[in-house]
């Protein structure tokens, strides 16, 4: 199969306008006759339903929480970036294109990412006109910050919870919607299966939570926003109930895995304090903006922080990058922190652990203006930690926290599945092998307010407006396989918890495709695995029945597809015999140990397509040009 | 940091199977659990223990574990979110719990709030208030520029404060009359202080409100217990606010 990504010709900076112009559209008219499922109220699932329903399209939205208002984009907190050059720093929309690419370390759609920065000024607008209570200057104007990987201020912010805003400025565009009788809002559902009428997308199988009925909907298109899978990992900094199961039903019946190994693990976490642990809590990279990091220069020097006197510490990343110093992208200080931590520098109990320092930035600005910019990161900290960061240096470590992969799509963001769209953190498109800081929220809201309302109508302009009829033989066949799958799950009564498998699951993935990989421990992974999956499915433990709400059953569910999911991860990591971005190969690295890519061979989108249970999936590969732009190695010296 | 150390807790939780179920409080014992836990993973280390024993474990609505969704949420010990002020039960650590305590913990028990199972309590009445009016009518496209709107710091930082509301019920739960007025009034507060939101102004007020008293929310007698119980500490001047934008909009 050849992946088409379908890039609009012309100049770079043409390319949408002339895209949009040519895409069908569907008349008015029409619209209200076509139904839409968008599965996920994320940013990016809540915009799209609300944009799509605004355009009169009867939409039905499902979300696994008890409201829209609670999907995981709600715990973003730093920020989202936009080429507004409101600060007269010399931004633009190309150089939020070019930092973007080169942050992805040339691995992403140069036309995709053009698109992406030119539409994030009316993400801002947009959000400003919704009342979303963005910081402000005295003056009245917006307020931005700066994140890594970038030399502009460009992100727009609220306080600490600028995901929380913009979420809940999707949420009431939602609710109007809602209450206007264009979308139909389904809670605590859990898509389990995609349904295919002659090859095309026409529905979903959900497993209503509190009853634990399968229910059946149909749909002249299906559109996932059903976020990232970083919890694969076990811990992360992901909300508990971030899966891969929508995305990963949806590779069975055919969509291609793109890119699946592309996992950002994140500088600045709080450090795992014991095997109790659930899950990580991010501390905001705009914490970079005013911390400084360090680690003692002596090896094993476990003094308290205080006594550790100004030449006796390492300012590793200043000193390394004098350019960019703390605002390295994530990728580069989270290696960086690791190999701090491997050379015996490392602090705190378990020596897995840096220093987030605010003395300098206290002293310059005072108390009350850090507490003004970070005051909820540092109660949150407090809490958790019972440390007050005012008084001693945060202590931070790397944890998964976002993955670039997803499934592929191509420029309209529909898969290669006729008809089934993907959006936000669970398609693959914009952010390459690495992800800059305040870039998910804002792919998350282009992708739904202003792409797929427009490129959708691409697809639905050549599908007949007939009632999608539920009830056929495809809908039975995936009900009945979805049924199949929780009744084998509700048949293990072994020994270890689905929790347990988890865990073990996550440490390997940890150990062997985390912050750095190479063969030997990716292929080990490759054989332990299966081991582990035929464990659970063997000596697994689910309480309850189907016929209720039973979140045992569900975590089952997702861990189960995590066991499969996991391989195909470990699988790009070792096909892919480069670094770059996030992906460190210990085979492929320069002199300094940064990731050292190789365009000749690996330049593409590695997309993986479905082969069947237990067979190795086929890769497919989307060759990467680059007209506008010329790969370098990235420096941030 | 310090070592952690470990503590024994009787734990009273309420278990109910289902909405139409009989419900009790069941009594379970904890050992040698670390202070370091929060409180949700104490509720992990209880499950995993129940499972292992061939029970049932106890069901509980939570996500993000962070403080920000408002999925999670009980009483416990009388107090919504539990004893510490600011914090979301997710964000409570057992630190602040001694050796040989006894920990009650039941839902949020409200009118409009029926029950799930155990802990968990159906909330869709909050988005049935916003749906209301909770939202300033505008289309995706066509916004003008951010910045042609000025809006001066103050009152962007006060909208923000009534903003941070993060939906999680306890104000309601902790209210004698089970009332949603601190909730309601954190979005009618939001909109009102902000230009955006003053086209639809008297609405909103009016049908938010209504929709509350529809839904089976109590009326507001200033209690204040809902502002101690919020986990983000929005303050019920918003209510005044409210009340305020209230009599307006019936006056005019
Ligand atoms: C702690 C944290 C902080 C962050 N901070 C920032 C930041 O400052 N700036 C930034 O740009 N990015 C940030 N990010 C990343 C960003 O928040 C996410 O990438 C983005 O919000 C994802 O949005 P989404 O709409 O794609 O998915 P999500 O918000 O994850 O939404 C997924 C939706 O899909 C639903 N769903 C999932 N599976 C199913 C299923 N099987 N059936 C039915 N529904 C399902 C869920 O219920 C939910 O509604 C942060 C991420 C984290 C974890
Ligand atoms: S779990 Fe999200 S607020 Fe507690």
């Amino acid at each position: 199969m050849i992946l088409n990504a379908k890039i609009p010709s012309g100049p770079l900076a043409d390319k949408w306008d002339s895209h949009c112009f040519q895409s069908k559209l569907v008349n008015p008219a029409n619209k209200r006759k076509y139904n839409v499922i968008v599965v996920g109220s994320g940013l990016a699932g809540a915009s799209a339903a609300a944009t799509l329903a605004e355009l009169g399209y009867n939409v039905s939205c499902f979300t696994i929480q008890d409201s829209p208002r609670r999907a995981h984009s709600i715990a973003a907190q730093g920020g989202i970036n936009a080429a507004k050059n409101y600060q007269n720093d010399g931004d633009s929309i190309f150089r939020l294109f070019y930092d973007t690419i080169k942050g992805g370390d040339f691995r992403s759609r140069e036309a995709n990412v053009y698109r992406l920065a030119q539409v994030s000024n009316n993400i801002i607008d947009q959000c400003v006109a919704q009342g979303v209570p963005f910081a402000r200057e005295y003056g009245g104007q917006l307020a931005n910050r700066s994140f890594g990987g970038a030399q502009v201020s460009r992100t727009f912010y609220a306080r600490g919870q600028t995901g929380q805003q913009l979420l809940l400025g999707a949420y009431s565009s939602l609710s109007r919607q809602i209450k206007l009788g264009k979308v139909t809002m389904f809670t605590r559902r859990e898509m389990l299966d995609l349904v295919l009428e002659d090859g095309q997308a026409r529905g979903i199988i959900v497993r209503n939570l509190i009853t634990g009925e399968l229910e059946q909907y149909g749909g002249h298109a299906v559109v996932l926003a059903t976020g990232g899978y970083g919890n694969a990992f076990y811990l992360s900094t992901n909300a508990m109930a971030s899966n891969v199961t929508a995305a990963f039903r949806a590779y069975k019946r055919g969509a291609m895995m793109a890119n699946p190994c592309y996992v950002q693990i994140h500088p600045t976490c709080i450090p795992v304090h014991g095997d109790y642990q659930s899950k990580l809590t991010l501390m905001s990279e705009s914490l970079r903006n005013d911390g400084r990091v360090w680690v003692p220069k002596k090896k094993g020097d476990n003094r308290p922080p205080a006594d550790i006197l100004e030449n006796e510490r390492d300012y590793y990343l200043e000193q390394k990058y004098p350019s960019f110093g703390n605002l390295v992208p994530r990728d580069v200080a989270s290696r960086n922190a690791k190999e701090q931590c491997d050379l015996g520098k490392g602090v705190g109990e378990t020596n897995l652990a840096v220093y987030l320092d605010f003395d300098e930035a206290i002293a310059r600005d005072g108390q009350a203006t850090i507490m003004k910019k970070y005051g909820n990161l540092f109660q949150m900290y407090e809490k958790i930690t019972d440390k007050n960061p005012l008084t001693e240096p945060m202590m931070i470590y790397p944890a998964v926290h976002y993955t670039m992969g997803g499934l592929w799509v191509d420029y309209d963001l529909m898969s290669t599945i006729p008809g089934l769209f993907v959006l936000g953190e669970a398609n693959f498109s914009d952010h390459g092998a690495n992800r800059l800081g305040a870039s998910a929220l804002m792919q998350g809201l282009a992708d739904g307010y202003f792409i797929l309302p427009y490129t959708i109508g691409n697809y639905l302009a050549k599908t007949s407006h007939d009632q999608v009829q539920v009830g056929g033989d495809a809908f039975t066949e995936a009900q009945q396989q979805a049924d199949s799958k929780l009744n084998q799950l509700l048949a293990l009564k072994g020994k270890r918890t689905v929790d347990d498998f988890h865990k073990e699951l996550g440490a390997l993935l940890w150990d062997e495709c985390g912050m750095a990989r190479n063969k030997v421990g990716l292929q080990r992974a490759l054989t332990k695995i299966p081991e582990i999956r035929a464990e659970f499915w063997s000596n697994g433990l689910v309480t309850g029945q189907g016929a209720e709400f039973n979140q045992t059953l569900e975590r089952a569910g997702r861990v189960a597809d995590f066991l499969e999911f996991g391989e195909i991860m470990v699988h790009d990591a070792l096909a892919r015999e480069e670094s770059c971005g996030c992906h460190l190969r210990e085979e492929s690295q320069t002199a300094e140990n940064e990731a050292l890519r190789d365009d000749d061979k690996f330049s593409y989108v590695a997309a993986w397509q479905y082969q069947g249970q237990d067979t190795a999936p086929k890769l497919h590969k989307e060759e990467l040009s680059f007209e506008n732009v010329t790969p370098s190695q990235r420096s941030y010296k | 940091m310090q070592k952690s150390i470990t503590i024994h807790l009787i734990i009273k939780v309420w278990r109910q199977e289902n909405a139409t179920a009989k419900g009790a409080l069941a009594s379970y014992s904890l050992r040698d659990i670390s202070t370091d836990m929060s409180f949700l993973e104490m509720l992990d280390v209880l499950n995993e223990q129940l499972t292992h024993t061939g029970d049932e474990p106890v069901a509980f609505d939570h996500d993000c574990r962070e403080g920000i969704c408002g999925m999670c949420g009980a009483v416990v010990n009388g107090q919504a979110h539990g004893p510490e002020s600011g914090t979301t039960l997710c964000q409570l650590h057992m630190r602040h719990f001694k050796s040989g305590d006894t920990l009650v913990i039941e839902p949020f028990r409200a009118r409009a709030f029926p029950l799930v199972r155990d802990l968990v309590v159906d909330r869709s009445a909050l988005d049935g208030i916003i749906q209301e009016g909770g939202y300033v009518s505008v289309n995706s496209g066509g916004a003008p520029d951010a910045n042609a709107l000025p809006i001066a710091q103050k009152h962007a930082e006060a909208a923000m404060d009534a903003a941070a509301c993060i939906g999680c019920g306890a104000c309601v739960a902790a209210c004698p009359n089970a009332s949603a007025m601190l909730f309601v009034s954190g979005k009618v507060s939001q909109l009102a202080l902000l230009p955006q939101g003053d086209p639809e102004r008297k609405e909103r007020a009016l049908n938010m409100v209504r929709k509350a008293d529809a839904l089976g929310f109590g009326s507001c007698t200033n209690e204040r217990e809902c502002e101690a119980v919020c986990p983000k500490s929005i303050s019920i001047s918003n209510i005044a606010r409210l009340n305020r934008e209230f009599l307006r909009a019936m006056v005019s």
